[in-house]
């Protein structure tokens, strides 16, 4: 009630004493969860028995909502005693095997909060939080991803350490680069022979794919974490996306524009490529404030490379004429870098720097004054006209950092202008009382020089200088001064420094590297405070560095509950007796797909889930509503058809997106009846809510062009619990695009889609031996597609590799003489054309794949299916 | 002690002449003192825009955002995203503005009981919990005249006497059991044109930047699909949770259950790799002569390319050298100020009439001695096109489902100008 801001003082002594007995077994749930987030907040050291018992209880509460103020309770006692850890740690462990996005967020920022070392903990959550992942609220989605980010390092390889052939070419199959395809098997097949050819962890790409879409999310916190994740974790050639989303940020409030702006700075030193492309959208406007200019500035300067050089130089001149001064200063740094970088404009920065030297702004002159120095460092032969022209501005020049440029330049190059140096050395000596400190110290600095060089002309002014500098108030000065005379002038008392004093001097000094401040700023994770601060902030967890050696995935895998094996008939049932658990149903998908190897196919084919959303109905009806279930790849039930192997069963319409309708359906693999060109899918229609359905239709069908849908005949009704069959025909045109239509009730209008495997595309054809070869003999070239693949153990016996490659398309076997060969062919369901499957099994675990079909696109994509299949 | 603190500690609103004028505190008492290092900061950065976000002091680290005159500094002690915190503080900034109309320090200071219960019911122990709107709306009702009214006579609050079910919601965005008579459903596309343009005209950065805003007053739970004509012209759209991600990426529609009220629906960028259309220019002739301390000022604005719709509200700021004292101007069309402190012209222009082109010209009085400021200004232009999405989006149509009434349905488009810059 606090918290709801009605005054409690009455209820205050109650709540203590009888909270555990009384509101906190509140039949409504919100004041249970309102009444553990008050006793929670009292920070009184008395009750921390009393808490860790509310929590506990809580912690197993039927509502989603009181679990997740429980785990809000937890780092709250946390804080109140430490001691408490192992218990807190049990309660968390047992959080974390949650199933809701409500809870989630929470019990990670909790998890982070009181024992982020236990690693441990996530491997068999990691896949059910990374499918909650798009529907946890925002703030819980930072944490979350901040924490996997940290996961992920620990427990897959870097996916950068040696190119990979699947996971590059993932993307490109579909743009038909079959060619590049072909020479990185090559390239793949090269490297094989040294090292064990990198392959993605399933998990590592799931949690890539999974946090892809938060890009778009309007939560600029959010965006930053998702780059950053793909800045650590994601290989080079994928990267790139973040890019987008990075810039848009960059519209933002201005402290959000700093941040991100500091981050992407980081970025664009390792990372040039994926900025380029926004280069524009860097440029500076003169009402930016002065620290987003800077930073602007330097990731211009970072970008900057051959091609684009003259773009930003131009872009350049205009900031050098603004009237912020600081600004101005920083732009002539960031010239003096990019010539630096770039040696095609070296000559042409210099030159523009020169020109500065007659701005009416001091300001201006001294940073020129700085930058040209360094830069003539690197080639001084060829400049003495400079150095003449800077030795003219000491007269005018008052900045000390640039009249020390200027006396150190003349110093060591003075053999370039041997008759102005000892003039500008006089000049000096006249005013030496007056410089800086560091002035003087130059000044110290150019009279050794000229001594050493020019003894004739300079001897009594170097002699008067350390005179002066004897007596200086400046105890470094005078140290120099002591130093200096020792060495350089000959005594009998001095030793054999005095013969290398020349070569003390007038040694030769590498350049210097200009080089940007956020350079290897990248070892601290991304977005964090410790990267703005660029100090580790307290309580920053090391962004540990990846693996050697991969940890066991294996530990991820997650037993299928006892009741998914029973029938779903029963388990619905089960749903509508007991509401508050049904989200736990949703954890047989991505388990069970992830255990049985079918992952990534399923993912790409038809996984897409129900969306997130659309519950709505659901929620007004009833007063608690039912929990969101968390994205399922496939239904539950796998039936087996003697023929082919595994069905896999999709889900069309989810029961709560349908209001009680929930439909599923598979690929029987039977020819479609009326219409050879159309593949049949097979759809089963549960009604589970109280009422009838009735004239249950497909309308609208919005097909591509040349998709045909042979709708099923309308069902007139289906009584309340009742499940139905019925079979339709799509003609997918040989291509994995999805069938989008609408199913309706006399109410209501789904929109559903279908998008077919491409392994689903093809009907068995049955042939010889020599009908196979002399087919296969006809697509070669162009249309034949090798991979290399390794079995895996289990998958090395004859039975399991046919069984993996009838379940991944639907082929028929062709008989084979050898027998470390097995081949298979199929024909395309609309256009007929031949799609031949051959394995070779070669000694130990390698084998390789040869797919031959016309089709190039299905050809690239059966063989990723078939490769998928097999490395389970 | 082992234990961490995470998150926001403590919340300070500062205003501009360094009063604290509000703190709230989620963990232990921090002191007021630590806002010392803010207030250094922000003296050394001279302007407030020029404040560090993020300030490092010895135990703490702050980190600020600057919102309608008010610094916002929340007080942290461990590593977090420091985005997180300022999203976060912009949140809460937007909440005020959604309940009080304004965030103002008026505003928060005649608010502050309701301003209090909503900071405690955003953050939980400095973890954000309620930031939605709607559900916030369930939990402590806005102030309205009446309501304020009747709870000073009745002695009760503005906590809601429901329970707030939204809370538990899976579309934790819309409240539940919303009713209209009227039920409406409006949407603005509000494009705006970021651009630099040079000295020689010519467009050096161009760049469309839109945002679609909606107003949704329908009852029950309607489930909405917004579809477009051209779809393919948002280049990168970012979205209300709302909208399903899915049904975008498959078929570019929209397609959602709205929260209650005003909320922005998609923000989204056309980028710069189509031609975008530039609707006005600007000749100008800006100089200033050397040791006569005066100079010349003549600006023409002039409508380009505006597809036939008037291009009205043009408004011209400049900031002006620091040189400068004072401007002796004549416009031909509207008014002109120049603030001889902070430098800036503003000549509020209005509509423009292609018949006669709206200028400003005179003389530029100069301190005397100065030299001549070796810059010339760059003039930002603000205008509005009425009824016009520059980048040629159009709506096709809205379509409702899961309701049976029918409701009332808008489009409104408008064309303004966003950071447009031209440089002389």
């Amino acid at each position: 009630m606090i918290a709801r801001g009605k005054n409690a003082s009455d209820l205050f002594p109650a709540v203590v004493k009888n909270v555990a007995c009384k509101n906190i077994e509140d039949p409504n749930q919100l004041i249970r969860a309102s009444a553990l987030r008050v006793l929670s907040s009292i920070r009184v050291p008395i009750i921390v028995p009393i808490m860790m018992l509310a929590i506990k209880e809580a912690a197993s509460d039927m509502s989603p909502y009181v679990r997740k103020t429980a785990a809000h309770a937890i780092p709250k006692l946390y804080s109140l005693d430490s001691d408490q850890k192992d218990q807190l740690i049990e309660v968390i462990e047992k959080l974390l095997a949650d199933k809701t996005t409500l809870v989630a967020g929470s019990v990670v920022m909790a998890f982070e909060e009181v024992c982020p070392e236990r690693i441990d903990l996530i491997h068999k959550n990691y896949r059910k939080l990374c499918n909650l992942l798009i529907d946890v609220e925002e703030w819980g989605q930072v944490v979350i991803i901040n924490m996997l980010t940290r996961y992920a390092r620990t427990q897959f390889l870097s996916p950068n350490q040696n190119e990979s052939l699947l996971e590059e070419s993932a993307e490109k199959a579909f743009y038909g680069s079959e060619d590049e395809d072909a020479k990185d098997a090559k390239a793949e097949a090269a490297s094989l022979a040294k090292r064990k050819p990198y392959v993605m962890d399933p998990d590592h790409r799931l949690l890539l794919r999974n946090t892809k879409p938060l890009l778009q999310s309007r939560n600029a916190a959010v965006v930053m974490a998702v780059a950053q994740l793909y800045f650590h974790l994601a290989p080079k050639a994928e990267v790139g996306v973040i890019a987008k989303a990075l810039v848009r940020l960059l519209r933002s409030h201005s402290e959000v524009q700093y941040v991100v702006l500091q981050n992407v700075a980081t970025m664009s030193i390792k990372r040039r490529g994926m900025f380029e492309p926004y280069l524009k959208s860097f440029y500076i406007r003169s009402t930016d404030p002065t620290q987003i200019k800077i930073l602007k500035l330097e990731v211009l300067t970072n970008l900057a490379n051959e091609t684009n050089i003259s773009t930003i130089l131009r872009e350049f001149q205009t900031y050098i004429r603004s009237m912020d001064k600081d600004f101005v200063a920083a732009t002539i740094q960031a010239i003096g870098r990019c010539a630096t970088n770039i040696g095609k404009v070296r000559d042409t920065c210099l030159n523009g720097l020169v020109q500065l030297l007659s701005n009416r702004d001091e300001l201006v002159v001294a940073e020129s004054v700085v930058v040209i120095k360094k830069l003539l460092q690197m080639q001084p032969a060829q400049h003495s006209e400079i150095i003449k022209h800077m030795a003219k501005l000491t007269d005018n020049i008052q900045v000390p950092m640039a009249r020390a440029s200027i006396l150190w330049l003349i110093g060591e190059y003075c053999e370039h202008v041997p008759k102005i140096a000892p003039d500008v050395l006089r000049k000096m000596a006249k005013s030496f009382t007056n410089e800086e400190d560091i002035v003087k110290l130059q000044v110290i600095n150019l009279a050794a020089k000229l001594y050493l060089t020019n003894s004739k002309q300079s001897k009594l002014l170097t002699q008067y200088v350390l005179n002066l500098a004897k007596y200086d108030q400046n105890y470094d000065i005078r140290d120099r001064a002591r130093f200096i005379r020792q060495l350089i002038v000959p005594t009998e008392k001095s030793g054999a420094l005095n013969k290398y004093a020349k070569k003390l001097f007038l040694a030769q000094k590498p350049a210097p590297i200009l080089e940007s401040s956020f350079k290897d700023r990248d070892h601290f994770q991304l977005g964090s405070l410790s990267h703005l601060l660029n100090t580790k902030a307290v309580g920053y967890q090391e962004l540990p560095d990846w693996p050697d050696e991969a940890p066991d995935p294996s530990v991820r895998n997650v037993e299928v509950p006892e009741w998914t094996k029973c029938t779903s008939r029963e388990k619905r049932k089960e749903k509508v007796e007991k509401p508050f658990y049904s989200d736990s149903e949703g954890e047989s998908g991505p388990t069970e797909s992830a255990d049985s190897g079918e992952d990534l196919v399923t993912q790409k084919g038809m996984g897409q889930g129900p969306p997130r959303w659309g519950m709505g109905q659901e929620a007004s009806r009833s007063p608690i509503p039912p929990w969101h279930p968390p994205h399922r790849s496939l239904g539950p039930s796998q039936l087996l058809s003697p023929a082919f192997g595994a069905v896999r069963t999709y889900e069309l319409l989810h029961r709560m997106a349908g209001e009680g309708l929930s439909v599923e359906y598979c690929f029987s693999r039977r020819p479609f009846p009326g219409d050879p060109h159309m593949v049949a899918v097979q759809i089963q229609i549960s009604n589970n809510t109280d009422a009838e359905v009735k004239s249950l239709r497909v309308s609208e069908p919005k097909p591509l062009s040349g998709m045909r849908i042979q709708e099923f005949p309308e069902i007139e009704r289906l009584a309340p619990g009742d499940t139905v069959s019925v079979v339709m025909g799509i003609d997918f045109c040989d291509s994995t695009q999805a069938a989008n239509f609408q199913l309706c009730t006399h109410t209501r209008h789904f929109y559903v889609s279908i998008q077919p495997p491409v392994g689903e595309l093809m009907a068995p054809v049955f042939m010889s031996e020599n009908e196979f070869k002399k087919e296969q003999g006809k697509l070669m070239g162009m249309s034949e597609i090798t991979e290399k693949v390794t079995l895996p153990e289990k998958c090395r016996s004859d039975h399991a590799i046919v069984q993996q490659v009838t379940s991944a398309a639907n082929v028929g076997r062709v008989p084979c003489g050898a027998d470390n060969e097995y081949r298979f062919a199929a024909k395309t369901v609309t256009s007929g054309s031949l799609v031949l499957i051959t394995l070779e099994r070669r000694e130990g675990a390698a084998a390789q794949l040869i797919v031959n079909s016309e089709k190039m696109v299905i050809g690239t994509m059966l063989v990723k299916d078939i490769v998928q299949a097999l490395a389970q | 002690m082992c234990f961490q603190q995470k998150m926001i500690h403590s919340l300070f609103l500062i205003n501009c002449s360094g009063d604290i004028f509000l703190e709230k505190h989620w963990k232990s008492v921090v002191s007021q003192s630590v806002c010392d290092y803010f207030f250094e900061a922000q003296e050394k950065a001279i302007d407030v825009e020029n404040v560090p976000p993020v300030i490092s002091t010895p135990h703490h680290y702050l980190i600020s955002i600057y919102r309608d005159k008010i610094f916002f500094v929340s007080v942290i002690q461990t590593e977090v995203p420091p985005l997180f915190v300022i999203e976060f503080l912009h949140r809460v900034a937007d909440t005020f503005q959604d309940y009080f109309g304004e965030c103002s320090e008026t505003a928060i200071k005649d608010n502050v009981v309701i301003v209090y219960e909503l900071l405690e019911e955003m953050l939980d122990n400095g973890f954000p919990l309620a930031t939605e709107s709607n559900i916030l709306k369930e939990l402590i009702k806005p102030p309205t005249i009446l309501r304020s009214v009747v709870n000073s006579i009745t002695g009760s609050s503005n906590v809601g006497d429901t329970l707030p079910t939204g809370q538990l919601s899976n579309i934790p965005w819309r409240r539940a059991g919303v009713k209209y008579t009227n039920n409406e459903a409006y949407f603005d596309v509000v494009e705006e044109i970021d651009a630099i343009i040079d000295k020689s005209g010519s467009t050096v950065f161009a760049e469309i930047q839109g945002v679609i805003d909606s107003c949704i007053k329908l009852s029950g739970m309607p489930d909405l699909s917004l579809s477009f004509m051209n779809p393919r012209l948002l280049d990168d759209v970012s979205f209300h949770p709302c909208i399903r991600f899915k049904r975008w990426e498959s078929e570019r529609v929209l397609s959602f259950i709205p929260p209650d009220g005003n909320f922005r629906l998609i923000s989204y960028r056309v980028s710069s790799q189509n031609l975008v259309a530039i609707p006005v220019y600007v000749k100008h002739m800006i100089s200033f002569k050397e040791n006569s301390s005066s100079g010349r000022f003549d600006v023409t604005i002039g409508p380009k390319q505006n597809m036939g719709k008037t291009v009205e509200g043009v408004v011209m700021t400049v900031h002006m050298p620091k040189a400068v004292l004072n401007m002796n101007l004549t416009a031909t069309q509207g008014s002109y100020t120049f603030d001889p402190v902070t430098k800036v012209l503003t000549w509020d222009v209005g509509k423009i009439t292609p018949q006669k082109l709206p200028n400003l010209k005179g003389i530029v009085n100069l301190q005397s001695g100065a030299p001549k400021p070796e810059e010339n200004p760059s003039l930002n232009i603000q205008f509005k096109i009425q009824q016009l999405a520059i980048s040629g989006l159009k709506v096709n149509r809205l379509d409702m489902y899961g309701e049976k009434y029918k409701p009332f349905k808008g489009v409104k488009y408008i064309t303004k100008a966003g950071k447009f810059q031209v440089r002389t």
